[in-house]
């Protein structure tokens, strides 16, 4: 299983992104290798408009069962990740990666 | 005639006098009230008339037709909008986003992205005696008020003499859907209040209607409070000041209501006549 | 660190000012974001320094080299913003006009368009009156607030509240429903609605609210100039309640908010009035909740 994760670093302490669109980072963890990879998303900054459908496409292709983030996907971001089959959970806007991943094992993130 | 009613800042007042002018201006002139304000429309709280038209508006927007589509990528590569986006094999539109600019669409190798009407908005037309009111609406989830705003002008410009006084309401600010809104006016009335905000976000104002070549004079609101730096301003620039209207809290009461004040204050009225006279004067001017 | 966002649909509800007399409350525990830029005025109560400006690129807009031109009007043909006139048997591109959207280079036979990006303002780095730093923008003329310019404001903020181990980033937000008000929302920890009780102060707290709910943050409400029409202002209540808003308080209609402005001082710093103390109250309830 392929976990997402919004971060702002690319490491297990590294501070979860709570932005969904304007992220940072989108840190991969594979569940069977327990390994953390990451895509730097930070040219995302230079546009003015539609980050979130941008940032969405690009969750797309990296094809994770799980999206954890802060507060949710804007509308058209949104429409773009019903086009997948990961499913967002959020609320680990304030957590480290580790911390957000722990979170969701335990069942204690939101469904988006 | 066109004259807009624009303020720098939102919350000083425009809409009150636009109403409230275009209500009393009617009572010996044809008069036509245009609120272009498509994000927030309100002057209709204040204006009900019969409704004699309804309208629905439209922008184009490319319309993915998968059976001809060889994803080639190249519709998202030239969407510099970011509007169009294709995922593993298909081929997404933010119809929010879009521009009608039609690069995608006539770029396609394959036309496999025809241009289609998407409906963006409502325009309604009101007659009330001599007054008439057109409305135009932005519907929910709608960003871009410019091209809702030039397909209203149209409408009026199709529908009405450019001899009868029009007011156009504009929506606040000073970024491209004020200026659509006020670039073929006559006249643009800024409204602003004596405080400190109300003269930097005038000054704002000011600044774009010089670079617009247009011209303009000022109405200040709630005259009273605060201080005099909007009319030392506006002195100094050799701006003029078409009335003052009295700061009262009565009146806030009556906007908070949805209703007209000016029939309520005599003050209100000389105001008005203020303005009007204005407007005549200028008006005659322009015809001789 | 807790980023704590005030918004309000509609102009005049007193927003800016509630906003300025919270980041004088909070002093140095806070680092503020004005992401109004549309209308920025808060530096008009904080006097911010200026100290560090940097400038601001956003948008791109046509430009025709003329040695390269051949006159061709493919370009003018393509535009469908009537952005490329003809003046003296010469193309050019009315600036006002352009949106921007790159057609007319892709099919210029003579390369003779770029497209250049804009210079549409400033940001600055700034330390008001109180000690605070705040984070400002100023736009040009003709140019529109962005989801880019906020993220910046509130990327710059929210480093130095990190480096200085601030507890709040107090950002007063854009109007609208549009992106840049999207933007102002995202990665906020809580928001302060600020509205007024006529009828569309009414009308557009709810349309606000609809994308405070998408983005799942906790939301609270000042409702100002409450005596004003005490109908609409329990309708506001009502959908307070309804919809899980925490009312912060209610602040009487009162003319301070225009005497201190044209002092040039927040409500909070200006001399004995009626409202300081509910100011006060409000925030200590923003930070608890937030």
């Amino acid at each position: 299983m392929k976990i997402a994760l919004t971060a702002k670093g690319t490491e297990w302490d590294s501070m979860m992104d709570p932005r969904f669109g304007r992220t940072e980072f989108i840190v991969i963890y594979d569940d069977e290798k327990k390994e953390l990879s990451h895509y730097d998303n930070r040219a995302i900054e230079s546009m003015a408009h539609g980050a979130g459908p941008r940032t969405a496409k690009k969750l797309f292709e990296l094809d994770p069962d799980i999206l954890l983030t802060g507060n949710g996907p804007g509308g058209n971001a949104a429409a773009v990740l019903k086009n997948s089959q990961v499913k967002v959970f959020v609320g680990a806007g304030d957590m480290t990666v580790k911390e957000a991943l722990e979170a969701y094992k335990s069942g204690l993130l939101k469904s988006f | 005639m066109k004259i807009a009613i624009a303020s720098g800042k939102g919350g000083t007042g425009k809409t009150t006098l636009a109403t409230n002018l275009s209500a009393y201006l009617s009572e010996e002139e044809k008069v036509v009230l245009i609120d272009l304000d498509v994000e927030e429309p309100n002057s209709g709280l204040f204006i009900k008339g019969d409704l004699v038209h309804k309208e629905d508006k439209y922008k184009m927007i490319p319309l993915w037709e998968q059976d001809k589509c060889t994803l080639c990528e190249l519709c998202q590569e030239v969407c510099n909008f970011h509007a169009v986006i294709q995922l593993t094999d298909q081929i997404m539109v933010f119809p929010e986003l879009c521009h009608s600019c039609y690069a995608c669409s006539e770029l396609c190798p394959t036309s496999a992205l025809p241009m289609v009407q998407q409906k963006m908005g409502e325009l309604k037309h009101f007659h009330l005696g001599n007054l008439s009111f057109v409305e135009s609406r932005l519907d929910i989830g709608q960003e871009q008020a410019v091209p809702l705003i030039a397909q209203t002008k149209k409408y009026i410009n199709t529908h009405f003499s450019g001899e009868m006084i029009q007011l156009y309401d504009a929506p606040p600010g000073t970024s491209c859907p004020v200026i659509e809104a006020t670039k073929d006016a006559d006249l643009v009335i800024l409204v602003t209040e004596p405080t400190p905000f109300g003269l930097h976000d005038l000054t704002l104002a000011v600044n774009t209607m010089k670079e617009l070549k247009k011209e303009f004079g000022v109405i200040v609101n709630r005259h009273g409070i605060g201080n005099d730096d909007v009319l030392e301003y506006c002195l100094k620039e050799h701006i003029p000041v078409l009335s003052k209207i009295p700061n009262d809290r009565r009146i806030a009461e009556l906007y908070s209501r949805g209703e007209l004040v000016y029939q309520k204050f005599p003050e209100i009225n000389k105001q008005l006549l203020k303005i009007k006279n204005y407007i005549l004067e200028m008006k005659n001017g322009k015809a001789q | 660190m807790k980023e704590i966002v005030v918004i309000s649909g509609k102009g005049g509800t007193g927003k800016t000012s509630i906003t300025a007399s919270f980041a004088y409350l909070g002093g140095k525990d806070i680092v503020v974001a004005d992401c109004d830029v549309d209308a920025a005025d808060m530096h008009l109560l904080l006097e911010p320094d200026f100290a560090k400006s940097e400038d601001f690129y956003s948008g791109f807009i046509a430009k025709i080299d003329q040695d390269k031109c051949t006159q061709c009007g493919k370009c003018a043909d393509v535009c469908r913003f009537d952005a490329i006139p003809v003046v003296d048997g010469q193309h050019w591109v009315e600036s006002l006009n352009c949106e921007g959207c790159g057609y007319c280079p892709r099919v210029c036979p003579a390369d003779a368009i770029i497209m250049e990006e804009q210079n549409v303002g400033q940001w600055y780095v700034s330390t008001t009156k109180t000690g605070s730093p705040m984070v400002h923008a100023r736009l040009g003329i003709g140019a529109e607030n962005s989801g880019k310019l906020v993220a910046r404001v509130k990327k710059e903020a929210k480093n130095i509240a990190q480096q200085n181990h601030k507890n709040f980033i107090l950002v007063d937000g854009s109007p609208g429903v549009g992106c840049p008000v999207v933007s102002s929302l995202s990665g906020a920890n809580f928001v302060v609605l600020v509205t007024e009780p006529t009828v569309s102060g009414l009308h557009d707290l709810k349309r606000v609210h609809e994308l405070v709910k998408k983005f799942n943050i906790r939301a609270g409400c000042i409702i100002n100039k409450s005596d004003l029409n005490h109908r609409v202002c329990e309708e506001i209540e009502d959908f307070l309640k309804k919809e899980n808003i925490v009312l912060i308080s209610r602040l009487p209609y009162d003319e301070t908010f225009t005497k201190a402005m044209t002092e040039g001082q927040t409500i909070v710093e200006y001399k004995k009035n009626g409202i300081t103390a509910t100011l006060k109250k409000s925030w200590k309830k923003v930070k608890q909740t937030a």
